[in-house]
C-alpha cells in the first residue's frame, strides 16, 4: 500500500460529471408552468441522493419529505400533511449539520410557503394549478410571441422575405431586433437539452440582411377613426403600424427632430446602423402613418386638445429623463448624463471627446453604450466606475467584454462620493470610496465600504449612466394615473378609467427592452381597435416548410462574429457581422421545431392571426 | 409527386401526404391509436412509429409527411418493438377490466393489444383514480383514459367549446374539464361527440338500462317506448344486423318481444313538431324580416344548451316548439293516457335516442313526461342482455295512435332534414297545396354550412340555412350578428351530420359511415306514401280529437317551451345552462 496515491480519473466519476452537465442544461431548458409540488419532489430526491447519510434530518428527513410530497401528488394528503411538510422542511434546515441538508430543507420550505395555493389545490381538489399550455418555449418567452420556429424554417430554405413577413406579423421591428434584441426567446430553448440554444437573433439578422422585398400586408378599408400616438419610438410606431393596417387614421406626435425614440437617441449606431433604422421606420410609415415631428404634448399641444380631436390615444413617451447620482459636484462643467450624450449623437452633433479622460458611472447596458461611444468620440481613456463587482453588472456580459476589448477600463467596487471641480468649474475627477462585496440582498451581492481611504479618479468628462426616468408630469396633471413616475395601465394597455386612452412601452414598464415596448404597442393596437368598435384580424398565411427527421447530433452554436476591436473602435459603423449562408443553414438546422415535435403538435404549433 | 419505398414497395404519392396515408393507399396498414384524421394528428401515443432508413430515431406515421427518397419499414424489429413498448406502457396505466367495460369489443386499445399479440405486460398496473359525478349524462372514467387527447380536440375544433383540456404537468398530465372545473360548471353541450370519438371506455353515457329493465318488470306500470328516426339508421351495426335487416319494423318487433307494452315512433311527433314549428315560423315571419334575425330550430338539445350558454341574448329566436321527444312525452301522458283511460302516473315512458343531450332534456322536464332515455348504444346493450336473438324476431308495425310517421318526419335524423320537412309543410300552409316532395333537396348533404333560398310563390321567398356541428353554428351566428348574412329560418344540429352521428349512436372504431346512415333515412322517406307531415293521419286525428289546431292553447301548453324562462330558472339554480 503506497503512502500517497496520484489522483487518477475514475471512469464512473467522469460519466457522472457529464450527467451533471446534461442536467444543468436540462434545468436551464425547463419549460415554464411546471407543477411546483412535482418539481420540489424531484429536487428533494436529488438532494437526498447527495446526502452523505451521516445525519438524521438529511438522511431520514428528506426521505420523509419525498413521501409526504408524493402523497400530495397522489391526492392522499390532507391540509395537516402540508403543515407537516412545512415543519419537517424547517426542521431539516435548522438541524442539519451541513449545507446539503440545510439547503434542501430550505428549498422545500420556500416552495411550500411561496406556492402554498398550488399545494392546497392538490390536496383539496386533487388538481394542479399548472398546465403545459405554452408549448413552444421561444414563442412563449418572446414578449411579442413571434413565430420563431416558423421563420427559422423559412431562413433555412432561403425564403428571407417570407421570414421577415412572418416576424412583422407580430413584431414590426425585425431589423431593429436583429441587431439589438435581448432575445429572451433563447433563454429556455429546448435545443439546450442537446447542446446550446439556437442563435435566434443571429438567424433573424440573416433574414433581414437577405430579405429584398418584404411586403406590406393588405390594409383594411378605412374606418374614419382617428388615433393619436404620442411618441415615435418602437412602442408608438408598432401601435401606429398595426392600427394603420386596420384602416384607422393614425398620427404620431414626436417631440424630437426624428422618429425612433431610444432606438435613435439611446442606442449608438455601431450597435444599430442609422440607415437600417431609417429603412425600418420608412417601411412602417408606408402603411400610411401621419407624423408630426418637433411637437411636444404639454408644451405645443395640450393633451386635452388631443383628446377632443381623436377617437383614441396611445401614450408611448418612453423613459427619456436622466437620473442624478445625488452627490456634490454634479453641476461641474464636463458632467453630463447618458441621455444627453446619446441624444446628441442621435441627432448627429456629438461633443468631441478627443484626447479626454472619460469616466462613466454605472454598470448597465446604457453605461456600456456610453463608454464605447466615448472611445469612438476620441477619448484618451474611459473608466467605467461601478460600485459592485463586474460580475454583478446588469449589462449583458458580451457588452462588458466588448467595451473592455475596445479599451475601456472597468473600475469595479468603487462607490462615487463626490465630483471634484477645478477652480474654473470644470470637472477634476471622481472621488470614490473603495468597496468590498458583501451579503446577497434581492439576489445580488451588495457592496459595503472597505476600510481604506477614498481615491480620486481624475477625468475631464464624467457621464452619469445610472438609469432613466419618465417625463409623465403633464399626463399626471391631466388625470392619468401615475405610480412612481410610471403611467399605470391595465394589462389591456388601457389607462385607468380614462376612456379611449391607452399607454405602453417604457413609460409604463419603466426602462426596459425594445421587444417589450414593441409587444405593448401591438397589445394596445388590438385593444384600441376593439375600443373603436372593430375586430380587425391581422392574418399571416405564409406556409411554413415541413420538418426534417434528421437525428439531432450535438453541434456547436454559430455565434455572430465582431469586427476587430482595433478597427471598430475608431468609427460608429456596425460592429457585428452576419452569418454566412452555410453557417445560417447549419444554425437553422439545429432548431428542434417545437411547433411540430412535442406539445406544439396539439394545437398546431402556431397562431396565424390575432 | 414524391417517390419513396415502404416495406420494399416502390411507391409514388402526392406531396404533402402523410406516411400513414401513403402506406394505406398502398395497402400497408400502420396501426394507430390516438390518431383522428384532421382533428388529432399529434403523435401522442407513439403507436404508429415506423423506421426510416438513415435515421436513428423512429418517426411517427400519422403526423409526418413523406419525403423524396425515404425508405420506410413499417414492421421492422425497431418499429415493432417501439410500438409494442408504447402499447405496454399505455396498458400499464389503463384499467383493463375489459370483460366489464362498456366498450368491450369496440375498443381500439383492446383491438391493438390483440393485434400486437400482447398477452402479458411487464409493468405494474397503476392507473389514475379521480371522482366524477355519475348522476350527469356524461361520465368520465379516469381509470381508463389513455390521454390520446381526441376528446380535447373534438370539443375544441368541431364544437368550439373546449370543455376538455390537458391539465397538470409532467407525469401527472391528464385530461379533465378545462381549468379543473366541474363539468356542470362549464359550457358542455352534452353533444357526446367526445364519447363517440373516445377510442376506449374513458367517456361514456350514464347507463340507464337498469332503470328501464326495472320498469319492464314492474307489473303496475304501462311501459311505452318511442324510437327516434336516426336510431333505425344505426342500431343494427351494434348487434350484427345487416343494414337491410335492421329495419324499423324489426326494431318494433324486438321492443315488443322484450316486454314494452306499446311501441311507438318518434317520427309521429316529429311530424307534430313540423305542424307546430312550421305554423310558428309563418306567424313569426314579419318579425324575422323586421329584426333581421332568423328563427332557429329547437329540436336538438345539444344546440339548445349551446345557444343558452354561448349566445343567451338569442334564446328568444328559438322556436318555442318542443323537440319530437318532448312532444311525444307530453302527448303520451295526456292524450294517450286519456285514450287508455289510465292516470298518467301509471305510464312509464321511455325514449330511444341517438343522443346524449336527450338524457339532459329529460331531467329538465319538470313534469317528467319522459321517464328514461336510452341511447342507441344502450338499446343494443339492452337487447343483448335480454338474450333476444333479433334475427328470430318478425317485423312488426308500430302501435297506434302514436305510431304512424311520414317521410318528412323520418329525415329529422339527418342534417337538413328538419328544414326540408318544415319547408314541405310551410309551403302547403302558404299555398294550400303540396309542393313536389323533393323540391327542397338543396338542403341535403353533409356540407357543414348550407344556404338555400326558395320561392313559395305569392311573393314569399324564404331564405334558409342549415348547419351541423357547433363550430359551424357559432360561425353562422357570428355572421348573423355582424349583419353579413340574413336568414329567415335556420336549422342547427349539434353533431356533425346530425342525429345519424349523434353522441348516443353506435360507435365504429374506424368512424361511422354517415353516408350509409343518411341513405337509410332518405330511402325511407322516398318509399313512404306519406311525405308531408301535415298528411300524417294520426297527427290530423290528434289535432281533431285533442289539440284542435297548431298553436292552439292546448298545443301551447303541451307542445311548447318558454326557453327564456327555463334559462333563467336554470341560472337561478346556479347551473351553466
Amino acid at each position: 500500500m503506497s503512502r500517497l496515491t496520484v489522483f487518477t480519473k475514475d471512469k464512473q466519476e467522469s460519466v457522472k460529471e457529464l450527467l451533471y452537465r446534461d442536467l444543468e442544461r436540462r434545468i436551464i431548458a425547463s419549460p415554464t408552468g411546471l407543477c411546483p409540488v412535482d418539481l420540489t419532489n424531484s429536487f428533494v430526491r436529488l438532494c437526498l441522493s447527495q446526502s452523505c447519510g451521516k445525519c438524521t434530518p438529511c438522511r431520514i428527513g428528506l426521505n420523509k419529505l419525498v413521501e409526504l410530497l408524493e402523497s400530495v401528488l397522489d391526492g392522499r394528503a390532507t391540509l395537516e400533511t402540508l403543515d407537516l411538510i412545512k415543519e419537517t422542511a424547517r426542521g431539516i434546515y435548522l438541524s442539519s449539520d451541513c449545507a446539503i441538508g440545510q439547503e434542501a430543507g430550505k428549498l422545500a420550505y420556500d416552495s411550500i410557503t411561496e406556492c402554498y395555493d398550488d399545494y392546497k389545490e392538490h390536496v383539496v381538489n386533487g388538481n394542479c394549478t399548472c398546465n403545459s399550455n405554452k408549448p413552444v418555449a421561444c414563442v412563449n418567452l418572446c414578449p411579442a410571441h413571434v413565430d420563431i420556429p416558423g421563420y427559422i424554417a423559412l431562413v433555412k430554405e432561403g425564403r428571407y422575405d417570407d421570414a421577415v413577413n412572418v416576424i412583422r406579423h407580430m413584431n414590426p421591428f425585425p431589423i431593429t431586433c436583429a441587431y439589438i434584441c435581448e432575445h429572451p426567446c433563447e433563454n429556455r430553448c429546448k435545443r439546450t437539452l442537446i447542446d446550446a440554444p439556437i442563435n435566434i437573433r443571429g438567424i433573424k439578422r440573416v433574414a433581414i440582411e437577405k430579405s429584398k422585398n418584404p411586403k406590406l400586408p393588405p390594409k383594411a378599408a378605412t374606418t374614419n377613426k382617428k388615433v393619436a400616438v404620442i411618441g415615435g419610438g418602437p412602442s408608438g410606431l408598432s401601435c401606429a403600424y398595426y392600427l394603420s393596417l386596420m384602416g384607422h387614421e393614425v398620427t404620431v406626435y414626436e417631440q424630437r427632430k426624428q422618429l425612433g425614440g431610444m432606438l435613435r437617441y439611446g442606442i449608438p449606431s455601431y450597435r444599430f446602423p442609422r440607415e437600417r433604422l431609417d429603412e425600418e421606420i420608412n417601411f412602417l410609415l408606408s402603411a400610411g402613418i401621419k407624423v408630426e415631428l418637433n411637437v411636444s404634448i404639454g408644451k405645443d399641444i395640450e393633451f386635452s386638445d388631443l383628446k377632443k380631436k381623436f377617437d383614441a390615444i396611445y401614450i408611448a413617451i418612453g423613459a427619456h429623463t436622466d437620473k442624478k447620482i445625488g452627490i456634490d459636484g454634479e453641476d461641474a462643467k464636463g458632467v453630463m448624463s447618458a441621455v444627453e450624450m446619446l441624444r446628441a449623437i442621435g441627432d448627429g452633433n456629438p461633443t468631441s471627446f478627443e484626447g479626454k479622460r472619460v469616466i462613466v458611472v454605472g454598470g448597465g447596458n446604457v453605461a456600456m453604450d456610453v463608454a464605447r461611444s466615448s472611445v469612438r468620440l476620441g477619448a484618451k481613456s474611459v473608466d467605467i466606475v461601478y460600485r459592485r463587482r463586474k460580475a454583478d453588472m446588469t449589462a449583458l456580459a458580451e457588452e462588458v467584454e466588448g467595451a473592455e476589448a475596445e479599451g475601456c477600463n472597468v473600475v469595479e467596487l468603487m462607490s462615487p462620493v463626490a465630483i471634484e471641480k477645478n477652480p474654473d468649474g470644470t470637472v477634476k475627477g471622481l472621488r470614490v470610496k473603495p468597496q468590498m462585496t458583501s451579503i446577497i440582498e434581492s439576489r445580488r451581492p451588495s457592496p459595503k465600504n472597505k476600510n481604506t481611504d477614498e481615491v480620486l479618479i481624475p477625468c475631464d468628462i464624467l457621464v452619469v449612466s445610472i438609469g432613466q426616468g419618465i417625463d409623465s408630469k403633464h399626463f399626471e396633471d391631466k388625470g392619468i394615473a401615475v405610480k412612481r413616475g410610471n403611467i399605470s395601465t391595465f394589462d389591456s394597455a388601457a389607462v385607468g378609467d380614462m376612456d379611449g386612452v391607452f399607454a405602453g412601452g417604457d413609460c409604463v414598464s419603466g426602462p426596459a427592452t425594445v421587444i417589450r415596448a414593441i409587444a405593448a404597442g401591438r397589445v394596445a393596437a388590438a385593444n384600441i381597435d376593439e375600443y373603436l368598435g372593430f375586430n380587425h384580424e391581422i392574418v399571416q398565411d405564409i406556409d411554413i416548410p415541413e420538418v426534417s427527421f434528421d437525428d439531432k447530433v450535438p453541434c456547436g452554436r454559430v455565434e455572430l462574429s465582431m469586427r476587430k476591436p482595433q478597427d471598430r473602435k475608431n468609427d460608429f459603423d456596425a460592429i457585428e457581422n452576419t452569418m454566412s449562408d452555410e453557417e445560417a443553414c447549419q444554425e437553422c438546422g439545429r432548431c428542434l421545431r417545437c411547433d411540430h415535435f412535442g406539445f406544439g403538435a396539439i394545437r398546431g404549433g402556431r397562431s396565424t392571426k390575432w | 409527386m414524391v417517390k419513396l419505398v415502404i416495406d420494399g414497395k416502390n411507391i409514388q404519392v402526392k406531396e404533402g401526404t402523410s406516411i400513414l396515408e401513403a402506406a394505406k393507399i398502398n395497402g400497408i396498414n400502420i396501426p394507430t391509436l390516438c390518431f383522428l384524421k384532421d382533428l388529432n394528428e399529434i403523435a401522442a401515443c407513439r403507436v404508429c412509429v415506423v423506421e426510416v432508413e438513415g435515421i436513428e430515431k423512429c418517426v411517427t406515421a400519422c403526423n409526418n409527411k413523406v419525403q423524396e427518397g425515404m425508405v420506410i419499414h413499417t414492421n421492422s424489429k425497431k418499429a415493432r418493438e417501439a410500438r409494442k413498448l408504447n402499447l405496454e406502457l399505455i396498458l400499464s396505466q389503463h384499467n383493463f377490466t375489459c370483460a366489464t367495460c362498456i366498450r368491450n369489443g369496440i375498443c381500439k386499445l383492446q383491438e391493438l393489444t390483440k393485434e400486437f399479440g400482447i398477452t402479458d405486460t411487464p409493468y405494474n398496473i397503476k392507473y389514475e383514480q379521480k371522482k366524477w359525478d355519475n348522476s350527469i349524462p356524461l361520465i368520465r372514467d379516469f381509470t381508463k383514459c389513455i390521454k390520446c387527447m381526441r376528446c380535447v380536440q373534438v370539443c375544441e375544433k368541431v364544437q368550439s367549446l373546449g370543455v376538455w383540456d390537458i391539465v397538470n404537468t409532467g407525469g401527472k398530465t391528464t385530461v379533465n374539464v378545462r381549468s379543473n372545473k366541474k363539468l356542470t360548471d362549464v359550457n358542455c353541450s352534452y353533444c357526446g361527440q367526445c364519447i363517440v370519438n373516445c377510442p376506449v371506455g374513458a367517456l361514456h353515457e350514464r347507463d340507464d338500462v337498469k332503470v328501464v329493465l326495472d320498469a319492464l318488470d314492474n307489473k303496475d306500470k304501462i311501459t311505452i317506448v318511442q324510437v327516434a328516426p336516426a336510431v333505425r339508421a344505426a342500431y343494427g351495426e351494434g348487434i350484427g344486423l345487416k343494414r337491410e335487416e335492421a329495419t324499423e319494423k324489426k326494431l318494433a318487433g324486438i321492443l315488443k318481444s322484450i316486454g314494452f307494452d306499446h311501441v311507438f315512433d318518434t317520427v309521429f311527433s316529429a311530424d307534430m313538431t313540423i305542424m307546430e314549428e312550421g305554423s310558428e315560423f309563418l306567424t313569426r315571419l314579419d318579425d324575422i324580416r323586421k329584426t333581421g334575425l332568423p328563427m332557429f330550430t329547437s329540436c336538438c338539445p345539444g344546440w339548445l344548451r349551446f345557444i343558452k350558454s354561448e349566445f343567451p341574448d338569442l334564446v328568444g329566436r328559438l322556436s318555442s316548439a318542443k323537440s319530437p321527444q318532448g312532444m311525444f312525452g307530453a302527448l303520451a301522458k295526456s292524450y294517450y293516457a286519456e285514450i287508455l283511460g289510465v292516470p298518467e302516473e301509471k305510464i312509464f315512458s321511455v325514449s330511444i335516442m341517438p343522443c346524449l343531450a336527450k338524457k339532459d332534456e329529460e331531467t329538465l322536464d319538470n313534469n317528467h313526461d319522459i321517464d328514461a332515455v336510452l341511447t342507441t348504444r344502450e338499446l343494443d346493450r339492452l337487447l343483448v342482455s335480454t338474450m333476444v336473438n333479433p334475427k328470430d324476431i318478425p317485423e312488426t308495425e308500430f302501435d297506434s295512435p302514436l305510431g304512424v310517421g311520414t317521410g318528412a318526419g323520418v329525415i329529422f335524423g339527418v342534417t337538413g332534414g328538419v328544414m326540408e320537412a318544415a319547408l314541405r309543410s310551410a309551403y302547403f300552409l302558404v299555398n294550400k297545396k303540396n309542393p313536389d316532395a323533393d323540391a327542397f333537396k338543396d338542403v341535403r348533404g353533409l356540407d357543414g354550412y348550407k344556404e338555400a333560398s326558395f320561392d313559395f310563390g305569392n311573393g314569399v321567398v324564404v331564405k334558409v340555412a342549415v348547419v351541423h356541428s357547433l363550430s359551424n353554428a357559432r360561425k353562422l351566428i357570428n355572421k348573423v350578428l355582424k349583419g353579413e348574412v340574413k336568414y329567415d329560418f335556420v336549422e342547427v344540429m349539434a353533431c356533425p351530420g346530425g342525429c345519424i352521428n349523434g353522441g348516443g349512436q353506435i360507435i365504429n372504431l374506424e368512424g361511422s359511415d354517415l353516408a350509409a346512415r343518411s341513405n337509410v333515412l332518405y330511402g325511407l322517406d322516398k318509399v313512404n306514401n306519406l311525405r308531408f307531415s301535415h298528411e300524417n293521419p294520426e297527427v290530423i286525428e290528434c289535432y281533431k280529437k285533442y289539440l284542435k289546431e297548431p298553436l292552439s292553447e292546448k298545443a301551447h301548453h303541451l307542445l311548447h317551451r318558454d326557453h327564456i324562462k327555463e334559462m333563467k330558472e336554470q341560472k337561478a339554480l346556479g347551473k351553466q345552462v
